[in-house]
């Protein structure tokens, strides 16, 4: 495993974060560090071990199919950083 | 010198409330006159003093009414991650920075229908992530505490949530809210000398808290003792329909048992928490409390959690993993900070960029990569198997004892900026108090000692899964037993 520069772009770019050359170089060791300390897992066996996706042992409840909420058209886009008529505001995404 | 009523428990001014020694309002009053007193601090993003008055004024008609509530009056912070209706709710996030959510967490509505009354948000580190609330984008809280060797220095309050702590610790509130995804409420609350609770996953609901690493997060409380804490924790738990994880399974009043003796209750002495380069004044502090606990008739066990090395490593996977995945929505379209760019793409890109600090953007980046097509079972299932061998130790290692008693921290508080470039050394922190958080596990921290500077340092009792009841009963005999009494020098010698 080897975290170069043109492997944070990459990560960087599927999370939706833009970097510029400083930071490809800031990051670079950081990660590069963080991801080869975390390989020790590695020597473990896990052999047979199933992963644990949630420590709380509840099954999921089934609630009734009803409506419990709603019509908060106003609260939903009052944090909105521009709204139109009801409706989030974004660039033009189809030529 | 401070208003004798910061000096106050959290039991101790319900029964001044009660019995008219004092007033909601003089008792809020006080507390902000401290909030303000300790600006220099940055305990808080928002301080919402105004609103606080206007709650004490209706707190004492009801008092005159005989209608108290069971916490009514008691002024408390609000960590910055509770989303809080019509009151501004940052993660200490540039991203938030404008942020007033439209609705109550179900936790802060718990205490707000109990009759508490926040002062103000409390400052975190950014979206809660990190132990020394450097990493907050309004600036890091102090720590009341002062080293004797270094009066100059200013020390972190520890995180995340470290305005939560410090607050109390400074006599701004009486308690207060955190959470805890990996030590952000124990960790701050052995820095900052005080107690601090994590309850076991699934006791609280998460209704409303904004999101970190969801399989792992978790309310927690501060106050100034154990007592104090089995109260706010008894309030804040119960089962939501809001949140899908918080659990059916009924609350037992916490303070009931919490004075009954711990003979016969078994400690086990978890032999790999003694770590390489551990300080001596550390294990000195774990060893007199393993002493006090024998002496106070319970039976000391060994016991072995061989996984312990490989929680933090897990953890380091796992949280990022989730917090990816949770902080996708800052898209700069519903809410939160937009920068606009030339396409939508571009417009994600810059918001980002511009909204997340560093350590977000690791960890995130951290995330993407465990996450990212042809590493995942490498990183993310590997975390997830070696996270249910540690999940399995604590299983097997219960079988031979009640609860377990570690040291909180490696260390005590350190100065603001000491581990800022070193992200592995700053993670190390929180290597006692992520394992039982793998494990959902209820920890509380209360404070062991102070070591060779005059700092705090917290000893942590881990607790069975629901079993937050005898792990307060062991806390409180403890207390008992520690007789902590020192507090900082600020709080001797007036704020001012």
């Amino acid at each position: 495993m080897s975290i170069d520069k043109t492997t944070v772009q990459k990560i960087a770019s599927l999370a939706r974060i833009k970097v510029t050359e400083d930071d490809l170089n800031y990051y670079a060791p950081q990660l590069q560090n963080i991801l080869g300390w975390a390989e020790q897992l590695q020597e473990v066996n896990t052999d047979g071990v199933e992963p644990l996706l949630s420590v709380s042992e509840i099954a999921c409840r089934l609630r009734p199919d009803v409506v419990t909420d709603g019509g908060k058209v106003e609260d939903i886009l009052k944090n909105a950083p521009e709204s139109v008529e009801g409706f989030f505001v974004v660039s033009k995404i189809v030529e | 010198m401070t208003n004798p009523l910061i000096s106050l428990t959290i039991t101790e001014a319900l029964t001044g409330l009660k019995n008219k020694k004092f007033s909601a309002t003089e008792l809020v009053q006080a507390h902000i006159a401290q909030m303000n007193a300790c600006d220099h601090m940055n305990a808080f993003i928002t301080k919402t003093p105004d609103l606080a008055l206007k709650m004490a004024g209706e707190s004492d008609a009801r008092i005159a009414k005989g209608e108290m509530r069971p916490l009514e009056g008691i002024p408390i912070a609000m960590k910055d991650l509770y989303c809080t209706k019509n009151i501004k709710t940052t993660a200490a996030s540039q991203i938030l920075k404008d942020f007033v959510p439209t609705y109550e967490s179900t936790v802060s509505q718990k205490l707000l229908d109990a009759g508490t009354i926040s002062v103000g948000k409390a400052n975190l580190d950014e979206f809660a992530m990190g132990g020394s609330n450097t990493n907050s984008s309004f600036g890091p809280v102090e720590n009341p505490w002062k080293s004797s060797k270094h009066l100059n220095k200013r020390l972190v309050s520890g995180g995340s949530s470290g305005g939560s702590a410090a607050a109390v610790a400074a006599g701004m509130a009486l308690g207060s809210t955190g959470t805890d995804t990996g030590g952000s409420t124990r960790q701050p609350a052995s820095f900052c000398g005080i107690v601090g609770v994590k309850p076991t996953y699934g006791r609280c609901s998460r209704w409303g808290i904004i999101a970190f690493a969801s399989s792992l997060d978790q309310a927690g409380v501060f106050s100034k003792n154990v007592e104090d804490s089995a109260l706010l924790l008894k309030t804040i738990s119960g089962f939501d329909d809001k949140d899908s994880t918080s659990a059916q399974i009924d609350v037992p009043d916490f303070s009931a048992l919490l004075k009954q003796d711990i003979k016969g209750l078994r400690v086990g002495i978890p032999k790999e928490y003694r770590v390489d380069g551990m300080p001596q004044e550390i294990i000195d502090v774990w060893e007199k409390g393993t002493k006090l606990l024998k002496d106070a008739g319970a039976i000391i066990v060994d016991v072995s959690l061989p996984h312990t090395k490989y929680a933090v490593p897990t953890y380091y996977i796992i949280a990022p993993s989730e917090a990816s995945s949770n902080l996708a929505r800052y898209d700069g379209v519903r809410y939160g900070m937009r920068v606009d760019g030339k396409d939508l793409q571009e417009t994600y890109d810059l918001s980002r960029a511009a909204g997340f600090g560093a350590e977000v953007k690791r960890r995130i980046m951290i995330g993407t990569y465990c996450l990212s097509s042809g590493y995942y079972d490498a990183y993310y299932t590997k975390a997830q198997k070696v996270r249910r061998m540690i999940a399995n130790d604590f299983k097997s290692a219960f079988e031979k004892c009640d609860v377990m008693l570690t040291p909180t921290a490696p260390s005590s508080a350190f100065a603001i900026g000491e581990n800022d470039d070193d992200p592995i050394k700053m993670y190390l922190g929180d290597v006692f108090t992520i394992p039982a958080s793998l494990a959902g596990l209820p920890g509380i921290s209360v404070p062991g000692g102070l070591d060779s500077e005059g700092l705090p340092l917290g000893l942590q009792i881990i607790g069975k899964a629901w079993d937050e009841a005898t792990m307060f009963r062991t806390a409180y005999a403890l207390e008992q037993a520690i007789d902590f009494k020192d507090s900082p020098a600020m709080l001797k010698h007036g704020a001012t």
